[in-house]
């Protein structure tokens, strides 16, 4: 099993990064500060710092803090339960077109000028639509084979991708292309209290379902009809399993754009730290996700005088560490 | 004679509008080892996956214990009937332990996972096959006659009633052919009832059972293997010609009966 040191590990890594990045910033913050500034909140000590320090980290940093954290978890364990279902190392969170359906539907609300609630209602509305579109267009003989599943994902993918090309291209070049353009980068600056209320509650309710899931993932991934074989209910499984990603993938983009990678390389990191099985690997992805994000917001923040967008960087540092994990394992899934 | 274990009445099976076969009724009695041989796309491999419910038939029965397995689900099915499949392919590099405790996966409830008891269980069956040694090695790096042996103990953690394996030598070499069927033979042993399709009609000397010889159709003939497995019946169920011969064993000076076609190339007759 896996050692104790590794629990520890994955348990206070996120969450000492999640400290760090309450005092790391443009505007420095002294970690002493930001620690009474948290206790404060709970214990009568007295308030010996000034106000726009405390708005900063506990309106501004925690929130996105919080959003970086369970978006990179939930893609990871997302991920990381894909790869499983789909028996494939290649697979990420977007296999089904839930990130180009959600991306059209934010594209949707910008040209139409909607705030960010509603923005943020209408991605995930249409993230959800996407792939219940791709589950009944795979769906044949009253069972839902995973070759019929990426198929019909990657239909409906080029399908809304053609759609918001469509949109970017009747939009404002002025004013709606490039808020669209951005969005898609992917940014956690809409970080809000609101937001957090929003994207948290399906982010924790689809981790919580896939957690449940672990071992089932395990004996899936041994292939359908074996599955079967095995006494697994795999139609209702594999249901479960993707209600629970689209859940996560979803409000993952209806708040912070697409942030892509994470739900790819994450998990290979977590199968060299602790192995294939998902009753391991889930829990780390979680926690290796989280962290990751935060990392990421945190170069995205202050490597340069603006903002770097987050699908940026996701991208720019995880593809050559993904060629780097390839050329180290060479291909086997280790 | 006991009441059969399995009753299968009527069975046909189609794909789409191919039908495989037709009419079968077939008995298996607690203990035995039924053989089921015949040419390839007879359907044998077919059928072995309709009893096991991995495939539905399209008319007939299949009765476990009394039971018409079509009304059970797949979990209760589990716990009744296992299946050693043919074409596994691997996925992830699970330890082998991890594999084997997959069996234990119809007890556990749908967000469950394998308690000490399961492990213990799976730790069992691994020891049955004299696989133990690589309890934690990753199953992906075993050899195939290893892997099917680690299989053959998942089916075994599953505490069926019954175990259905499809070619479970096909692949393997000489040395790993005997080694799977020595450990089916001690699991034959033991009592456990098997059905076992075969493209080799040897196997089916060599367990205390009865052979089925099925032809494309499924027109079957049942009985113990030197009835069913003669010349006459061989040649015309594969339409080349086969002889069964006998031989001394130099080891122990037994019998031992095996079959051979007559490889007669047109040009050489």
């Amino acid at each position: 099993m896996i050692k104790p040191r590794t629990v520890a590990l994955m348990i206070l890594l996120p969450l000492a990064t999640l400290y760090a990045s309450l005092f790391i910033g443009r505007f420095a913050v002294h970690p002493g500060e930001v620690a009474r500034i948290l206790l404060g909140q709970f214990l009568p000590i007295p308030h010996d710092w000034p106000r726009s320090v405390e708005t900063i980290v506990l309106q501004i940093r925690l929130p996105r803090a919080i959003l970086a954290m369970f978006v990179g978890a939930g893609l990871a364990v997302s991920g990381a339960a894909y790869q499983g279902m789909f028996r494939n190392p290649l697979v990420s969170t977007d296999i089904l077109g839930v990130t180009a359906a959600s991306g059209f539907g934010a594209a949707v609300a910008l040209l139409l000028s909607q705030n960010l609630i509603a923005l943020q209602i209408i991605a995930f509305a249409f993230g959800l639509a996407g792939v219940g579109l791709t589950y009944l267009l795979a769906r044949v003989y009253r069972s839902t084979p995973v070759l019929m599943l990426v198929l019909s994902g990657v239909v409906v993918a080029a399908f809304f991708s053609a759609l918001l090309s469509g949109a970017k291209y009747v939009a404002d070049p002025e004013s709606k292309l490039p808020a669209i353009t951005y969005w898609l980068l992917g940014s956690l600056n809409a970080a809000s209290v609101t937001s957090l209320k929003m994207a948290l509650p399906p982010i924790i309710a689809g981790s919580i379902g896939l957690l449940c899931m672990r071992w089932m993932i395990n004996v899936l991934s041994m292939g359908d009809e074996e599955a079967r074989a095995l006494g697994v209910r795999t139609e209702w499984l594999k249901g479960g399993i993707i209600v629970c990603t689209t859940l996560i993938t979803a409000a993952a983009v209806s708040v912070c754009g697409i942030v892509g990678w994470v739900g790819l390389v994450i998990p290979h990191v977590g199968r060299m730290l602790v192995g294939p099985d998902h009753r391991a690997l889930l829990p780390a992805s979680l926690s290796i996700g989280a962290t990751y994000l935060l990392f990421i917001d945190y170069i995205a923040r202050t490597a340069s005088a603006s903002e770097i967008p987050l699908g940026i960087l996701t991208a720019m540092i995880g593809a050559p560490f993904f060629a780097m994990l390839l050329r180290k394992t060479r291909g086997s899934w280790e | 004679m006991s009441a059969p274990l399995i009753e299968v009445r009527g069975a046909a099976f189609s794909f789409g509008e191919h039908a495989v076969f037709g009419g079968v009724d077939l008995d298996v009695y607690s203990g035995e080892v039924l053989t089921i041989l015949g040419p390839n796309g007879c359907g044998k491999s077919t059928l072995l996956r309709c009893i096991g419910g991995a495939l539905a038939l399209a008319r007939g029965t299949v009765h476990l214990e009394n039971v018409d397995l079509s009304t059970l689900d797949a979990r209760a099915r589990a716990r009744k009937i296992a299946l050693l499949f043919q074409d596994h392919s691997p996925s992830f590099p699970y330890p082998v332990l991890d594999v084997v405790s997959m069996g234990r996966t119809p007890y556990l409830s749908a967000f469950g996972a394998p308690s000490a008891q399961d492990i213990a269980i799976a730790e069992e069956a691994l020891e049955q096959v004299g696989m133990s040694h690589l309890k934690k090695r990753p199953y992906t790096d075993l050899s195939g006659g290893e892997r099917q042996l680690v299989l053959l103990a998942r089916t075994l953690a599953q505490q069926p009633a019954v175990i259905l394996l499809d070619e479970p030598t096909a692949h393997l070499d000489f040395k790993n052919q005997v080694r799977s069927l020595r450990q089916i033979g001690a699991l034959a042993e033991r009592g456990v009832t098997m059905i076992m399709t075969t493209h080799d009609p040897n196997q089916a000397f060599l367990f205390p059972g009865r052979a089925a010889l099925m032809r494309p159709g499924g027109s079957l003939t049942v009985g113990p293997p030197p009835k069913v497995i003669t010349d006459e019946s061989l040649s015309a169920a594969y339409g080349i010609g086969v002889s069964v011969l006998s031989v001394g064993r130099p080891d122990s000076g037994g019998e031992l009966k095996f079959c051979t076609p007559w490889y007669n190339w047109p040009h050489k007759n």
